[in-house]
C-alpha cells in the first residue's frame, strides 16, 4: 500500500470498516453457537451424537467467538476509530493495522476449526493450542505498535481518557496471554502447561478474571468514554473521577482471580486476598458507571428518542449491576452457595449480554453510518426493535439463571436431620430443566436482535459507500 | 520449581508488601483526588477538547461513592486482620477452610451419633426391618450408589443389579459390608491364548451359552466343552462361578457385560477389569452399616 500526500492526511478507516462489519458477523455466529448449546442443555439429543457437535467442544467455540471474535473485532474497530480522532492523526504503522485485521480473522477461523476438532489446552477462555497462541501474540504486539505509535504521534497534547483504558487493555492482555499460554509443545497441536497443579489453576484464573477485567471491562470502558459523550453531546462528568477509578481499577483487577478458586487447594491466604480485592473493586468499577451515567445529566430526555443512546445507557446499568454482583459473589460465604451453579452463568451473561454486548452495539450503530457516508442507520426503527429484543432477552436469560442457580445451590446443601443429603444431584438437574427452556428463549431473542442488526447494517452499507475522512487541522486551543 | 511453591517464605512476604502498598495506594489516591481544589473554568470543563466537541468537566467525586470506597477499604483491612491473608500470618481467629470443614463435620457427627448408635447396636437384618433406618439407607443409596446401580438399584451394563439374588462376591450381610467398605476389583483375564484358535474360542463361547440354555450352536458347544477346562479354574467345572474369586455364575442367564456369542467371544479375547470403588473414605462405619442393611434388604424382602 503506497501512501501519497493526500492519503496521508486521511484517517485510516478502512481497517475500522473491516473490523466493524466482521464484529457484526461474528456476533451473529457466536450468539448462534450459544443458542445451539443452550438448546442442547434442554434437548441433549441436539448434540447429534457426534464428537464435533458435542457440548464440550461447542461451548469453548461459543465463548471464543463472542469474546475474541465479536468482542475483539469491536475493540479493534472502536479503538482504531477513537485513537485516530482523539489524537487527530492517522493510524501509525502503515499496513500493520491491515495485518492485525487479517491475522485476527485467521486466529478466529483457526479457533472455529480446531475447537470442534477437539484441540484444546483445557484452560477456560485460553483453549487455543500453541501455534494459534503464537499468532495471537504476534497480532497483539502489532496492535500495540499501531495503537501506541498513534498515541506517540498525536497532534493533541492531552491523552483522552478513552485511550488510557484502551492502552491498559492492550498492555494487560499481552501480559496475561503470554504468561498463561506458556506451555511445552508435545506435538503440532498438543502442549502441556508450563505450570503444575494449584499454581496452574492460579495462573489460569489470574488470566481468566483479568480477561474479564481488561478485555471485557477496560477495553469496553474505553468505548464508553468516547461514544457516550459523543452520542449525548455532553462533556464527560468528571475528569478526576476518571483518574481515581482508572488507576484503582487496573491495579485491583489484577488481584481478583483467586475468587474463582474459593474452598479449593489454593492456600487460604491467597483466597482471602482474592476476596478482599474483589470487594475493593466495587467502587472503582462504579466510578466508570457514574462517569458515563452522569454525562447524561441535563440530557436524559434524549433517551426517549435515541435508541443508540438507550443501548449505551442500559449497558452501563448492566455494568453497574454486574460489578455489584461480582464482589458480592466473591465473598466466601456467598460463593459457597453460588459457586458451580447457574448463578455464575447468569452473572457472566448480565455482564456479557448486558454490558459488553449492548455497549458494542451502541458504538457500532454510531460508527457504521459515519464510516459509509450516511447520516444514520438505514432503519432507526430496527435499532429500536433490536434494543427491545436484546433487553427482554437479557432479562429472561439472567432471571432464569438466577433462580435456577440459587435453587441449585440450596438443593446441593440441603441436609436431613440424619446427616444425609436431602436431594440427589439428578433431582437438582430435573428442577433446573424449565429454566433452561426460559434461558433458551432469552438467548433466541438476543440472537434475533443481532440478526435485525445484521440486516440493518447490510442495508446501510449497500446504500452508502466507504468514505475517507480527512484529519482536521490542529486547532490552537487543543 | 520448589522455590516457587506457595510454601516458600519469600513470595508470601513479597505479596503481603504489595497488598499493603496497594490498599494504601488506593486510599491515598482517593484522598488526594478528593482534596484537590480545581480552578473552576467558565463552562466547568478542564478546557481540553478532542475530536471537535469532546470535553470533560471536573465535578467533585460523589460523596456516597467516596464513602463506599472507604468502607470497602476499611472492611478489607479488618478482614485481613481477622482472617488469614497476609502471607504466613494466620489471622486473629486462626480460621482455616480445613478447620471449618472439620468443625462442621464434627458437629454433624455429634448431632447424628445417637441415631446411628441405635442402628449399629442392631444386626443388619434388624436394621433392614427398621422403617427409619431404611429411609436413611434409601437416601444414602440415592446419593452414593444410584449413579452406577440406578435409582431402582436395577443396575445396567457393567453395573450389577442389586435387587436379584445373583451375587458376584456373595450376598451375606458381612460380604456386602466388606464390598461397600473396601470396594471390589473384578478381573477376567484375556483367555484367547489359553483356549486356542479363533475357532476354539467360538466353540467355548457356544459351550458357555449352552450352560444357561441360551441360543447356541450345539455342535460347536460340544466341541468347546473340553476347552472350557481352562475357564473352570475360576468359573468351576459346571460354570456355576466362585464367589470367593468374584467369578460369575455362567448358568443363570444373567450377562453383566452383554449377552450373545459376540459379547462372550470379546470377553474371552480381551478380558475385563471392573471396579466397585471403596466407600470407607466417604461414609462412616455406621452409615455403611445402614447402607448394608438397605442393599441386603433389596433382595431379602
Amino acid at each position: 500500500m503506497s501512501l501519497n500526500s493526500s492519503e496521508a492526511v486521511m484517517y485510516n478507516d478502512t481497517v475500522v470498516r473491516q473490523f466493524s462489519i466482521m464484529a457484526v458477523i461474528w456476533g451473529v455466529v457466536g450468539m448462534l453457537v450459544g443458542v445451539i448449546i443452550a438448546a442442547q442443555l434442554y434437548i441433549p439429543e441436539l448434540n447429534l451424537g457426534l464428537p464435533w457437535t458435542s457440548f464440550g467442544r461447542l461451548r469453548p467455540l461459543h465463548t471464543n467467538a463472542v469474546i475474541f471474535a465479536f468482542g475483539g473485532s469491536t475493540l479493534f474497530a472502536t479503538s482504531y476509530y477513537v485513537v485516530q480522532r482523539t489524537c487527530q492523526t492517522r493510524l501509525f504503522g502503515g499496513s500493520l493495522a491491515s495485518f492485525t485485521f487479517w491475522a485476527w480473522q485467521l486466529v478466529i477461523v483457526a479457533a472455529a476449526v480446531s475447537l470442534p476438532l477437539g484441540f484444546t489446552q483445557a484452560k477456560e477462555y485460553a483453549e487455543l493450542e500453541w501455534p494459534i497462541d503464537i499468532l495471537i501474540a504476534v497480532v497483539w504486539v502489532s496492535y500495540a505498535i499501531v495503537f501506541f505509535g498513534t498515541i506517540g504521534k498525536r497532534k493533541v497534547k492531552h491523552i483522552y481518557v478513552a485511550n488510557w483504558f484502551f492502552g491498559a487493555f492492550i498492555i494487560a492482555v499481552a501480559l496475561l496471554h503470554i504468561v498463561n499460554s506458556a506451555a511445552i509443545p508435545a506435538d503440532f497441536m498438543k502442549s502441556y502447561s508450563a505450570y503444575a497443579g494449584v499454581q496452574d489453576a492460579m495462573v489460569q484464573w489470574w488470566y481468566g478474571h483479568n480477561a474479564v477485567g481488561f478485555f471485557l471491562t477496560a477495553g469496553f470502558l474505553g468505548i464508553m468514554y468516547y461514544f457516550v459523550p459523543k452520542q449525548v453531546e455532553r462533556p464527560i462528568y468528571s475528569y478526576r473521577l476518571s483518574i481515581v477509578h482508572f488507576w484503582a481499577l487496573i491495579f485491583t483487577y489484577m488481584w481478583a482471580g483467586p475468587h474463582h478458586l474459593h474452598y479449593t487447594a489454593l492456600p487460604d491466604w491467597t483466597q482471602s486476598l482474592g476476596m478482599v480485592f474483589s470487594l475493593i473493586l466495587l467502587a472503582p468499577s462504579w466510578g466508570g458507571m457514574i462517569n458515563g451515567m452522569m454525562t447524561m445529566s441535563g440530557a436524559w430526555h434524549k433517551l426517549r428518542s435515541d435508541p443508540i443512546l438507550r443501548f449505551l445507557i442500559v449497558s452501563l446499568s448492566f455494568y453497574g449491576m454486574s460489578t455489584f454482583e461480582g464482589p458480592m459473589m466473591a465473598i466466601k460465604t456467598v460463593n459457597a452457595l453460588s459457586h458451580y451453579t447457574d448463578w455464575t452463568v447468569g452473572h457472566v451473561h448480565s455482564g456479557a449480554l448486558g454490558w459488553v454486548g449492548m455497549v458494542s452495539m451502541g458504538a457500532l450503530y454510531y460508527m457504521i453510518p459515519r464510516l459509509f457516508g450516511q447520516k444514520q442507520m438505514y432503519s432507526v426503527k430496527a435499532i429500536e426493535l433490536h434494543f427491545w429484543m436484546a433487553t427482554i432477552g437479557i432479562v429472561l436469560y439472567i432471571s432464569a439463571m438466577w433462580i435456577s442457580g440459587v435453587m441449585q445451590g440450596l438443593m446441593w446443601r440441603g441436609v436431613n436431620a440424619d446427616g444425609t443429603l436431602t436431594y440427589t444431584f439428578v433431582e437438582s438437574v430435573k428442577a433446573t430443566y424449565p429454566f433452561y427452556a426460559l434461558r433458551l428463549l432469552g438467548g433466541l431473542l438476543y440472537l434475533g436482535g443481532m440478526l435485525v442488526m445484521l440486516w440493518n447494517v447490510l442495508k446501510t452499507t449497500s446504500n452508502g459507500q466507504s468514505v475517507n475522512v480527512p484529519v482536521p487541522p490542529v486547532a490552537a486551543h487543543a | 520449581m520448589s522455590d516457587f511453591e506457595f510454601t516458600s517464605s519469600f513470595w508470601p512476604l513479597f505479596i503481603s508488601v504489595i497488598t499493603v502498598l496497594g490498599i494504601l495506594g488506593c486510599a491515598i489516591l482517593l484522598w488526594v483526588t478528593n482534596k484537590t481544589k480545581v480552578q473552576p473554568t467558565e463552562d466547568m470543563s478542564t478546557g481540553h477538547v478532542w475530536d471537535g466537541d469532546l470535553r470533560e468537566m471536573n465535578n467533585p467525586l460523589p460523596r456516597w461513592w467516596v464513602w463506599m470506597f472507604i468502607i470497602t477499604i476499611v472492611f478489607s483491612v479488618a478482614y485481613l486482620i481477622i482472617y488469614p491473608g497476609m502471607g504466613s500470618y494466620q489471622g486473629k481467629l486462626g480460621w482455616t477452610q480445613v478447620g471449618q470443614f472439620e468443625a462442621e463435620m464434627a458437629k454433624a457427627e455429634e448431632v447424628t451419633k445417637p441415631l446411628y448408635d441405635k442402628f449399629t447396636a442392631m444386626s443388619v437384618e434388624e436394621v433392614a426391618a427398621d422403617e427409619q433406618a431404611m429411609a436413611i439407607g434409601g437416601r444414602l443409596f440415592l446419593n452414593n450408589c444410584a449413579q452406577c446401580h440406578g435409582s431402582d438399584a436395577g443396575g445396567s451394563k457393567g453395573f450389577p443389579n442389586l435387587t436379584d439374588n445373583d451375587w458376584l462376591h456373595g450376598g451375606e450381610p458381612e460380604t456386602i459390608k466388606a464390598t461397600l467398605t473396601n470396594g471390589r476389583v473384578g478381573m477376567m483375564p484375556p483367555m484367547a491364548s489359553m483356549v486356542g484358535s479363533e475357532d476354539d474360542v467360538k466353540n467355548v463361547a457356544n459351550y458357555v451359552l449352552s450352560l444357561s440354555n441360551s441360543q447356541h450352536d450345539a455342535a460347536r458347544a460340544e466341541l468347546g466343552k473340553e476347552k472350557f477346562m481352562v475357564c473352570a479354574a475360576c468359573h468351576g467345572p459346571e460354570g456355576k462361578g466362585n464367589q470367593m474369586m468374584g467369578a460369575p455364575n455362567l448358568t443363570d442367564g444373567i450377562w453383566l457385560h452383554g449377552a450373545g456369542e459376540k459379547n462372550i467371544i470379546a470377553m474371552i479375547n480381551n478380558g475385563k477389569m471392573n471396579q466397585m470403588p471403596a466407600q470407607a473414605d466417604k461414609l462412616s462405619e455406621a452409615q455403611i452399616h445402614v447402607l448394608t442393611a438397605y442393599v441386603w434388604g433389596l433382595s431379602n424382602k
